[in-house]
């Protein structure tokens, strides 16, 4: 039986047992909706912007780790949702995007709603496809699903021409794919392996960097358990956050330009970093020239192209760094004495204790650290966090305690305010037996405050954090520290909406907190309510985010109390 | 420094888009760029010369490998380089000298190609380096020539 190329996106979509497509109709999309409309084997949620669709699905990915779906239309469909797409790519997050396009013998007229999409979409996704004939269609559906999840993850863009949407075919979905051009490498090379494992037995100030990658390949509790048993240093980046447990004594934080003290000293003092799935960012390495001088580098990567990138590096493994931690272990295990590290984690210890990570507390004013760590405490252990970008990104990353991988949502490589309540909605989707809760701003909530409609209408109830210091935080903290205290256009104190009208007139439930006891009782409700809360918590306007590697400056050099002026 | 590399791509659209975006995303030079289907296959080769550190090329040749339609980055010092220019002199300018040309542009394997009422159009083809010196020595000794290079194309010894 022969299908149009409508039903085929259908089919496809099925055969890869997608649960939820985020969405949202247009007019060169139109023939595939109505297929969505006469079918009930996946779920279709309407955002209220494309930006929206976007960020669900990646909020989705990452909470659930499978693939991610977006459906949009063309031009400002798919211009509404290259911000979710960029996000998805510098973060590698494994999705779908599938947008409408004018037909084939419009393109290239400037036709009504045209854009070149694929050109658009060409340098932040994975990969992207113009579909030009409909006989291509379901292969090309299977390869989109194929690359988004294999190798590196990441978004995947498949554009179709409403043509190809009413076009039939017979449909064949492809049990496997193989493509000559795209290998991912899994194992890692038995004889670097070696090499590394040599490497980290001499080492007498080791540190394991654990990164994204990490997360992605799900190696957490190979991780776990090699730290456990060796007693090797770890520091964690942004997107690495819940791999090893808060409270795992070999943990000293997170690394980088807000990282903890201690963190930031044993890259700076270490002979060894041995990088699981990290990139050397430059939020984690601050100044190059001056990053980890003693060190020598095992970078563990499935992306070549990241090995050597910013650093040398004189043992790389280009694989998976779950595989190649399953056959490091052994070896590694092998004769090794962990109080070789003994003295090294003594200094980092002493470092910790030297500078701590902490704030003061106050009784006149709510800090927003404060509100993290409560939070942290009264929402349950396995509840899903998701941020925006700005200081309270920071903070949340800081002081919330982490349990597992997976459990923090947050734009790092990108840093894309907007991202945390859509994320958070699609996150909700995907786990609804976990409490979900985003840290969010005054600034960023704004950005997708749309949402909270969506929220209503699919019962998703999240619970946003709003730490509200009526300033673009971040933005005012650098002005404050660099740009002698001129805020230019980072006040937010004479415009704020009144949050909890805005969250009521959308079906969702709203709390002013100034005090810690309201914010704890607006805590409850907000759990207990099933529906879209906003807090919002009027925190200590100046609280900076610290500590702090200055930008373009040595780890060493960090920041660490605030200038009282 | 200069480099050449070779690079076998899926013949599939946009393929060229994404190679060249690539360089200019990361701000990567191209010098030259040639194109061409590989005969009875469904490859293009694209021979591209750049400029830069070592360290350059490495990415450059890591990123062409992450963009999926890449099968295959050749690089090598064992080359066969091959470059193909053409030269047209007004004729005024010319006639008495067809036969210096014409010996001239035997040394590089070329000829003249074509005479008509208003042009002399001389064309060789040889190593990058050679052509350059090729052209320096034309336009050391005739004005307002016209010329146009074809890039270089690389195959391995």
């Amino acid at each position: 039986m022969k299908l149009t190329g409508a039903q085929i996106v259908i089919e496809s979509l099925i055969k890869e047992n997608v649960e939820v497509v985020f969405g949202y109709p247009g007019g060169a999309i139109m023939n595939v909706y109505d297929e969505i409309y006469k079918q009930d084997k996946f779920k279709h949620i309407l955002t209220k912007h494309e930006q929206g669709a976007v960020h669900m699905a990646d909020g989705y990915a990452r909470a659930t780790g499978r693939v991610g779906v977006a459906m949009v239309t063309s031009g400002p469909g798919l211009t509404n949702a290259v911000t979710g797409i960029a996000t998805a790519y510098t973060d590698s997050v494994p999705m779908v995007v599938i947008s409408g396009q004018v037909p084939t013998f419009a393109i290239g007229t400037d036709a009504f709603q045209e854009v070149d999409a694929v050109g658009v979409t060409r340098p932040i996704t994975k990969h992207n496809f113009l579909v030009k004939d409909v006989k291509d269609l379901a292969y090309i559906i299977k390869e989109a699903f194929y690359l988004a999840k294999s190798g590196r993850p990441g978004p995947v863009h498949i554009d179709i021409p409403k043509d190809v949407t009413v076009a039939k075919t017979k449909f064949e979905y492809p049990e496997k794919i193989e493509l000559k051009t795209y290998k991912p490498t899994y194992k890692g090379n038995k004889r670097a392996i070696k090499r590394a494992v040599e490497a980290i037995k001499k080492a007498k100030r080791p540190v394991f960097y654990i990164g994204g990658g990490s997360v992605i390949s799900g190696a957490y509790e190979l991780i776990r358990e090699i730290v456990k048993l060796t007693k090797i240093p770890a520091v964690e980046t942004l997107m690495a956050r819940g791999v090893l447990r808060y409270d795992c004594p070999y943990l000293f934080g997170m690394v980088g330009m807000h990282g903890s003290y201690a963190a930031n000293m044993a890259m700076n003092d270490a002979d060894l970093i041995i990088s699981l799935g990290a990139r050397f960012d430059d939020r984690v390495t601050g100044k190059i020239d001056e990053f980890a001088k003693n060190a020598d580098i095992v970078h563990i990567d499935i992306d070549p192209s990241q090995i050597g990138k910013v650093i040398p590096t004189k043992y790389p493994i280009v694989g998976d760094v779950k595989m190649v931690l399953e056959d490091m272990m052994p070896m590694l295990l092998e004769d090794i004495d962990p109080s070789r590290y003994d003295e090294w984690r003594e200094i980092l210890n002493r470092y910790k204790e030297l500078y701590p990570l902490t704030y003061k507390d106050s009784n006149e004013v709510i800090k927003p650290q404060w509100v993290i760590e409560k939070a942290g405490e009264m929402a349950p252990e396995d509840a899903i966090i998701s941020t925006d970008v700005g200081q309270h990104q920071m903070w949340t990353a800081q002081f919330y305690p982490f349990t597992y991988p997976r459990q923090l949502l947050t734009s790092g490589g990108l840093g894309t305010m907007g991202f945390g309540f859509p994320a958070a909605l699609g996150a909700k989707e995907g786990r609804k037996d976990r409490v979900v809760i985003n840290f969010t701003g005054d600034g960023s909530i704004m950005m997708n405050i749309q949402e909270v409609l969506t929220g209503y209408k699919y019962k998703l109830p999240v619970i946003n954090i709003i730490l509200n210091n009526n300033y673009l935080g971040m933005v005012r903290q650098w002005q404050t520290m660099f740009y002698e205290d001129r805020l230019s256009e980072t006040d937010l104190s004479d415009v704020q909406p009144d949050f909890i009208k805005l969250a009521e007139s959308m079906g969702g439930v709203g709390f002013n907190v100034k005090t810690k006891d309201e914010f704890e009782d607006a805590f409850k409700e907000a759990l207990n309510s099933n529906k879209v809360a906003f807090i919002n918590v009027a925190v200590d306007r100046r609280e900076d985010v610290l500590p702090m590697v200055p930008p373009n400056s040595p780890l060493k050099n960090m920041l660490v109390f605030k200038d009282e002026k | 420094m200069r480099k050449i590399i070779s690079v076998i791509v899926e013949n599939e659209h946009g393929v060229l888009a994404r190679v060249v975006n690539m360089f200019a995303a990361r701000g990567y030079n191209i010098t030259s760029l040639t194109v061409a289907p590989i005969p009875n296959s469904e490859f293009s080769r694209m021979t591209i010369m750049s400029e830069g550190d070592p360290k350059i090329f490495e990415q450059i040749v890591k990123q062409l490998y992450k963009l999926i339609p890449v099968y295959k980055v050749i690089e090598s010092d064992d080359f066969i380089e091959k470059e193909m220019a053409m030269v047209k002199f007004p004729l005024k300018d010319v006639k008495d000298n067809l036969a210096d040309i014409d010996a001239l542009a035997r040394c590089y394997n070329g000829k003249i190609s074509n005479v008509n009422d208003k042009s002399v159009v001389v064309s060789v083809v040889d190593r990058p380096n050679r052509i350059d010196n090729f052209l320096k020595a034309m336009q050391a000794k005739y004005k307002n020539l016209e010329i146009v290079r074809s890039g270089v194309s690389v195959i391995e010894r």
